[in-house]
């Protein structure tokens, strides 16, 4: 994926984000678009991009909500890269790996944001263990979702392709 | 080779970004005070994209409801929507007069009127991390809005302005986890505060075991932060524990639907506890 796409990808993902997903949040769960994104490039142009993707993310998710600039940052970089590193090392292609690598993923995006932000003592998080499952389990399955709506689009353009020039002789 | 070259080099990229990035948390951490300028700028910047999303967004969806819809139904729906939301303010104006007249009646015979300046704002985005429970409405500074004013809605407290820019602002919602007000149950007089989870839900600290406190009571807000007018409604008891220590564990269901909110209320007016910290400070 190029540059260009990758910070056009973040960017619907966080304009997506302040402005769709405030009706989709539901109690505690709630999807963060901005982590799908940054580990579906991961997954899809390996580390580099990953977490190049995931400090751009990140602290572009800093600087608009009213967090300490480099915390979500650092949290989606360490995200990127090792699901990058995951992505070549080990074959993601089907459904299930996808979902435990997005599953993964949210959570140890989680354990680095929120484990940050108890270690500086700036903010407390009680038990957020149902709010944390409940988000890695919907950001799995839109990742998982986004994985193969990517898939399948291409290949339904050839296919509509190659049924017209089928009629045309 | 040339993949252990790669491997390399974003090995050594990931180690400069966490590094820098590190020294940007620790550079804030050690010198912060109030909003740290790069936040507000950028803030400043994207608000200005969300507002244009905004636009497109609410012109498509109107443009469905108010016209392919139901065009008429909306329109009445819209001036009765505008009516109840009038009265509930009203309610809860004289709510507060009423609460704020009984107690200083009793206490110094005095009788005081209350009269709120607000300023009314349109939200235009939601937090770009699910981790905040924050919103951007369109007002700013240049509309006489600051820093820790409160904001309202119909129902009741939706939370505290906490970034403004020149033409919007960012307001951080009573149900974040860093957020909190002085509250008051309506019923017993029992004071305590009210804090946020990060989920739907409120929880109230510092009420003493010794108060008769049962689901269904009304929270409303005691005036004492400073940042919230007293009287206001915050939500209802949902449910009350005994912690086993010296103060009871209580749930709270905030009044105000934070997923339907598509206006608030800005208090310009400042509340009496500010207005004596701003005069001890002068």
């Amino acid at each position: 994926m190029k540059a260009v796409g990758v910070i056009l990808a973040v960017a619907v993902a966080l304009a997506l984000q302040t402005t769709a997903a405030r009706f989709l949040v539901r109690g505690s769960v709630a999807v963060d678009l901005v982590l799908v994104v940054v580990v579906y490039v991961a997954l899809t142009s390996g580390p580099a991009a990953g977490l190049l993707s995931g400090t751009f993310a990140g602290l572009a998710q800093d600087a608009l909500s009213s967090s300490v600039i480099g915390i979500g940052g650092l949290a989606k970089t360490l995200v990127g890269f090792l699901a990058g590193i995951i992505g070549t090392q080990f074959i993601v292609t089907a459904s299930l790996p996808r979902f435990v690598v997005f599953f993964g993923a949210t959570v140890l995006h989680a354990v680095v944001f929120m484990g940050l932000y108890v270690l500086l003592d700036l903010r407390h998080f009680g038990e957020p263990y149902a709010a944390v499952a409940g988000q890695a389990t919907a950001n799995a399955v839109v990742g998982v979702v986004a994985f193969q709506l990517a898939e399948l689009l291409p290949g339904a353009v050839e296919r509509r392709r190659a049924g017209k020039s089928r009629l045309r002789r | 080779m040339a993949i252990l070259d790669i491997r390399q080099r974003s090995g050594y990229l990931f180690l400069a970004v966490t590094l820098g990035q590190i020294l940007l948390v620790s550079a804030q951490v050690n010198s912060k005070s109030g909003v740290p300028v790069i936040e507000s700028v950028t803030f400043g910047i994207f608000s200005e994209v969300q507002r244009g999303l905004s636009g497109g967004f609410l012109g498509i969806r109107s443009l469905w409801t108010g016209y392919i819809g139901l065009r008429h139904v909306k329109a009445e729906n819209d001036t009765l929507k505008r009516d109840l939301a009038a009265a509930q303010v009203a309610v809860q104006e004289q709510r507060a007069l009423a609460d704020r007249t009984r107690g200083l009646e009793n206490l110094l015979g005095l009788r005081q009127q209350v009269k709120l300046n607000t300023v009314a704002a349109e939200i235009i985005g939601a937090a770009a991390s699910p981790d905040f429970r924050t919103l951007t409405i369109d007002k700013g500074t240049r509309d006489g809005v600051r820093a820790d004013m409160s904001v309202i809605a119909p129902a009741g407290v939706v939370g505290r302005l906490v970034v403004p820019s020149m033409r919007s602002a960012k307001v951080q919602l009573l149900i974040d986890r860093n957020a909190a007000a002085g509250a008051i149950i309506e019923r017993t007089r029992a004071q305590g505060v009210v804090v946020g989870g990060g989920d739907d839900r409120l929880r109230m600290e510092y009420v003493s075991e010794v108060f008769d406190i049962v689901v269904g009571d009304v929270v409303v807000t005691s005036g004492i932060d400073g940042i919230y007018p007293k009287g206001f409604v915050i939500g209802q008891i949902e449910s009350v524990e005994r912690s086993g220590g010296a103060y009871k564990r209580i749930t709270i269901k905030p009044a105000v639907d934070f997923r339907s909110l598509e206006e608030v209320l800005v208090v310009l007016t400042p509340t009496p506890a500010r207005e004596a910290a701003q005069g001890v400070s002068e």
